[in-house]
């Protein structure tokens, strides 16, 4: 574990008495004042940070929701309009927990962006790297079912199409559907369970949180250069410095997501979850929520093959998208962690942003609507996705790999302070 | 690294943008009324003497069709409604009451705390006189539908005989119209069950009141409807004006707060 750069000498007799028995301060003093930090780190840093607080978000507006919810098919829409309009402060609980939902995902994907950038995921931090991706997919689950629960026509058909794709696995795939949906179709036994899980999982999300700073705080913090910390000289303490900037890029964070909670709190909903859920009308369009857009696009995206229909094999690749990035440490084997120095990746690392953002967007869209035409030639939105699937594939499974051999990076400075010292002189 | 912060926040706008759903099928788009909604922006505020001619409206007009079960009469005192006149318009529904001692469920006229009711016995009922399909419930028309009040507004207006043109962009879309529907621009596939609603003159509106148009009941009811889906949207809209400034000098004042301590310990 990184040392922490002092001691803690507590000098309240009480927190003394509890610490010689239970060194809980000592411990949070090591992580939250005393924990050493290379000196450079930019503002991309604090997302961590601000990941643990949505989740704090989450958990508290839940836990208040839940006093006020009602787990039952032909009582939840009508719950959730009791905690719009009779509740006090029912509505700001409701927008506050919907759209923080949707700030958390933002968040957590910067966070994942820089990770990917930086080389974060490189030795010695693999393992910090696939607790995060753990957390990810919790949360994934969680989302999932917690947009369930208010039982509107999406939350109904979003669950559908979702828990079907299970029933395209070989063997295990119709029993498995059918114990998600505790029957034969989604329905009350559905949301049953499905409200379980989304008021146990955030409980473990914060079990993998805890081993994943733990993780952290062996090797310490990666840093924008991506070179090892050589001595104190390249470090400072976490408190002050870092304490109060994240309290500041929390403020901004905030409002932002005010911003959206008091003045557009439905911009991220679907109008269709509105409408009561009918398991007897189809809405026209079923589209999950934005955060899963680009794992929809390349579930939708991958055609009939020879050994196996177009639904398994698009079950598969958007597993595949997420489980290969536990590979990453392993696929990406360059010496050289920051995309800073790293000419060729830094560049595909653009286009592969850019590559998941048109996947959202193309998730969103009717695969056989026309996105643009080239002179007569009309391309479709599946083209695209398809496209922009190759390329998530093989940036991962292709490229990392390649350039680990044959990219020439550009000269590592010596440390962290002379590289901070030459910045500034 | 603030260019890249820009084009970060650039393709968040873009992304989430990308999720905004047009409606399909339609040959016109929603619009709001000339000269907008009072409800609007960050200080929009319910135009309350149009929402209670809507109020008039629905009740004269929509209510024989559609349900308002998120309603109740005693909600109605947001829009200006006096206790007595709450009770009046209350009474003017029956309810079944709770059973009595003997077990006997008698009829008892309506009270604040009651709902508005539904015209019809049961869903069955509601599909049953009307060609298969229940009208929707109204709680929360201005919320379920791409374009919200100005989509509610503008399927009021729009009603019209296809024109040539229309039917010819309707041939082009594969769009049959019904027998038993009507031409609609606004709505999706063009065409819906409901006859035209409203007409010039439908409601006669109190004395001193703006005339009873088309235009006028529509974007009354529209107003009605809106407060009917989100009756907070005031106490929103003023709570966040309060969180958004005091978010703004926070902010201001962590940031000097963070350059002042990276000054003295990083030096710069």
């Amino acid at each position: 574990m990184t040392a922490p750069s002092r001691p803690f000498e507590p000098t309240n007799g009480v927190i003394s008495w509890i610490d010689r028995r239970l060194p809980i301060f000592t411990v949070l003093h090591g992580a939250l004042v005393a924990y050493p930090t290379p000196r450079n780190l930019n503002y991309w840093w604090s997302f961590g940070s601000l990941a643990g607080f949505m989740l704090v978000i989450q958990i508290v507006t839940g836990i208040v929701l839940v006093m006020h919810y009602t787990p039952h098919s032909l009582m939840a829409f009508e719950s959730v309009e009791h905690i719009m309009r009779d509740v006090n402060y029912g509505w700001l609980l409701r927008y506050i927990h919907a759209n923080g939902a949707s700030f958390f995902f933002i968040v957590v994907y910067i966070h994942i962006f820089r990770g990917l950038y930086y080389g974060s995921y490189k030795g010695p931090r693999e393992l910090l790297w696939m607790l995060g991706l753990v957390i990810f997919l919790l949360m994934m689950a969680t989302a999932f079912m917690g947009y369930v629960l208010p039982w509107g026509q999406m939350s109904f058909w979003g669950a559908t199409v979702i828990t079907n794709l299970f029933g395209a696995l070989p063997l295990i795939g119709e029993p498995l559907v059918e114990l998600l949906w505790g029957g034969f179709s989604v329905d009350n036994p559905t949301l049953n369970r499905f409200f379980s899980l989304h008021y146990l999982l955030p409980f473990v999300i914060v079990g993998v949180v805890i081993m994943h700073i733990w993780t952290l705080h062996i090797p310490g913090s990666n840093n924008p250069l991506g070179i090892d910390v050589k001595g104190s000289q390249d470090q400072i303490d976490f408190h002050p410095y870092h304490t109060v900037k994240d309290v500041f890029m929390l403020s901004v964070l905030l409002l932002v997501f005010f911003a959206f909670v008091f003045y557009a709190p439905n911009f991220m909903g679907h109008p269709d979850n509105y409408i009561p859920a009918n398991p007897m009308a189809t809405p026209e369009h079923i589209v999950p929520e934005w955060y899963f857009l680009p794992f929809y696009a390349i579930l939708r995206s991958v055609p009939d093959l020879i050994i196996m229909d177009a639904k398994l094999a698009g079950v598969l690749a958007m597993g595949a998208s997420i489980l290969l990035l536990f590979a990453l440490p392993w696929l990406d084997r360059s010496p050289v962690r920051s995309g800073t120095f790293r000419p060729v990746m830094k560049w595909l690392y653009w286009v592969l942003l850019v590559d998941v953002v048109i996947l959202g967007v193309v998730g969103a869209k009717v695969p056989d609507d026309t996105a643009f035409s080239i002179g007569s030639l009309g391309v479709t939105w599946l083209t695209v996705g398809q496209i922009t699937t190759l390329y998530y594939f093989a940036y991962f499974l292709v490229a990392l790999p390649l350039l680990s051999k044959f990219e020439k990076t550009a000269p590592l400075p010596e440390s962290i302070s002379e590289a901070v010292l030459a910045k500034n002189a | 690294m603030k260019k890249t912060l820009y084009t970060f926040a650039a393709l968040a706008m873009f992304a989430v943008a990308g999720t905004a759903h047009a409606a399909g099928n339609t040959i016109e788009q929603p619009a709001p009324p000339a000269g907008g909604w009072q409800h609007d922006g960050i200080f929009g505020t319910f135009d309350k003497v149009a929402a209670q001619r809507g109020l008039q409206v629905y009740r004269e007009v929509c209510a024989t069709c559609h349900g308002l079960k998120f309603v109740s009469f005693r909600t109605l005192s947001d829009l200006g409604f006096s206790e007595a006149e709450i009770k009046a318009i209350a009474k003017e529904y029956t309810f079944m009451a709770e059973p009595d001692d003997e077990g006997e469920v008698l009829e008892r006229t309506g009270l604040p705390f009651d709902y508005f009711p539904s015209p019809y016995a049961n869903e069955k009922a509601a599909a049953a006189m009307n060609n298969g399909a229940a009208p929707p419930d109204l709680s929360l028309m201005t919320k379920a539908r791409v374009g919200g009040p100005d989509y509610l507004y503008s399927l009021l207006t729009a009603y019209r005989d296809p024109t040539e043109a229309d039917l010819a962009a309707l041939a082009a879309a594969n769009i049959e119209l019904g027998d038993t529907t009507y031409f609609n621009p606004i709505m999706g596939g063009n065409q819906l069950a409901m006859a035209p609603p409203l007409d010039d003159g439908l409601v006669e509106y109190a004395e001193g009141q703006p005339e009873a148009t088309l235009e006028q009941m529509a974007h009354d009811v529209t107003v009605f409807l809106t407060w009917a889906a989100e009756p907070k949207m005031e106490e929103r809209k003023e709570m966040g004006r309060n969180v958004m400034a005091f978010l703004v000098i926070f902010c201001g004042i962590m940031f000097f707060a963070y350059r002042r301590i990276a000054k003295r310990i990083l030096g710069h």
